[in-house]
């Protein structure tokens, strides 16, 4: 049986792709940043995943306004990246798993969630930023198979924190029962607080992620105490990108380890988080 | 939308709602058509015929001209979809954040800066 050996939480901005092209590690307002990935690096080393669940949203690369799937799963052998119109130069494409993501199709349309299904899907910077992030070689890359699983953040209504965190908990399920020798891990991106558009821009909330940071392990409810109207307040209409860390939480279960976390201010115009737990229960 | 019918306003912020949506459609498709370097030249070539082809209204085309970022945010349009149209003026997140509000660059990266190194930025 497959197995769920870990997930990460983890900023996307296009920036970061930015400083990865420039090789941007280094530079005094990137180190602290970077920095705050080295236990990810090892521990992607160490455990070498064979397919990772990458959750994330798009930003207007695949998905126009005209449809907008709350909830959608490639299937596709391959996902490719593609000019988003801003300059950011597309990465080489990534190689899908077709037949464990129509097993998680399968799973979680069984389990109620009424996912769209797609053949063909562009990933743009929400998924090829974690990607470089996780594995900056290309090498490494390329020996890890992805599953894109995009979440409407960008046209209210967006889906509630709870049905983040139950969509987890039923991935998490749908894992555990695909009848094949994988080690699995799920990438929950996006956050943390900032604000993009309005008067309000370049706003920041370091006490609520700090809080979301430490809630997240033991008390991952704790957020569903808030509607996303009151995310968007409390962390930027942006911010409320969080929620798709549950539903890598939710994957997870409770048996699990929190093995580094970082936080800093500021990446381009966000606060950019990063924490990585490992599951005991495999 | 009833979800938002309780809600206050959030001082500085527009909801992307369904009024939203509705409101700047053919904005953001315009927008979204930019993701193609032959519509990005196409654009560049002729702006306002560009906007027009698009079906925008005069206060969104007027707002193009102005490259206005928060008359666009109000006539419907999406930050995201915006990225893409400001992108070919050279202006990234951070320049149209800080010509949001309303202060020069420096101010608005000194700003985040600070945010940084505060308690509750």
């Amino acid at each position: 049986m497959a197995r769920l050996i870990g997930g990460i939480g983890s900023s996307h901005v296009p920036a970061i792709g930015n400083a990865l092209e420039q090789g941007l590690q280094a530079d005094p307002y990137w180190k602290p940043f970077f920095d705050g990935y080295k236990p990810v690096w090892s521990w992607m080393e160490e455990k070498k995943p064979d397919v990772a669940i990458l959750v994330y949203n798009d930003h207007g690369l695949n998905f126009f306004l005209d449809t907008m799937p709350t909830f959608a799963i490639g299937a596709a052998a391959e996902y490719q990246n593609a000019d988003e119109g801003w300059g950011l130069k597309p990465l080489d494409p990534f190689q899908g798993d077709p037949e464990f993501s129509w097993h998680l199709i399968d799973s979680l349309v069984h389990d109620e969630f009424d996912v769209t299904m797609c053949q063909e899907m562009l990933v743009d910077h929400g998924f090829t930023v974690p990607m470089s992030l996780m594995w900056p070689k290309q090498e490494a890359r390329d020996q890890v198979k992805v599953i894109p699983l995009c979440v409407n953040v960008v046209q209210y209504p967006f889906p509630t924190a709870g049905r983040c965190l139950k969509l987890g908990k039923a991935i998490g399920k749908a894992v555990a029962s695909f009848d094949k020798d994988l080690d699995v891990a799920i990438l929950g991106t996006g956050g943390l607080s900032h604000q993009l558009d309005g008067e309000r821009a370049g706003h920041t909330n370091r006490e609520f992620d700090m809080e979301f940071l430490e809630k997240l392990k033991a008390e991952p409810e704790w957020l569903l105490k808030y509607s996303n109207y009151e995310l968007a307040e409390i962390v930027g209409p942006q911010g409320v990108e969080m929620i798709m860390w549950l539903i890598m939480r939710g994957a997870l279960g409770n048996n699990i380890r929190e093995l580094s976390r970082n936080y800093h201010i500021p990446i381009s115009n966000t606060a950019a988080g990063v924490i990585l737990f490992e599951n005991d229960a495999v | 939308m009833k979800s938002l019918a309780d809600t206050k306003p959030i001082p500085g912020t527009i909801i992307f709602d369904g009024d939203q949506a509705i409101k700047g459609y053919q904005l953001n498709k315009m927008c979204f058509s930019f993701n193609k370097a032959e519509n990005r030249d196409a654009f560049k070539a002729d702006e306002d015929a560009y906007c027009v082809k698009y079906g925008l209204t005069d206060e969104q085309r007027a707002a193009v001209k102005k490259r206005d970022v928060l008359a666009l945010l109000n006539l419907g349009g999406n930050i995201y979809y915006l990225a893409k149209l400001t992108g070919m003026f050279g202006l990234n997140m951070q320049d149209i954040g800080a010509q949001q509000a309303g202060v020069s660059l420096e101010e608005f990266k000194a700003k985040l800066l600070a945010a940084g190194e505060t308690k509750n930025g």
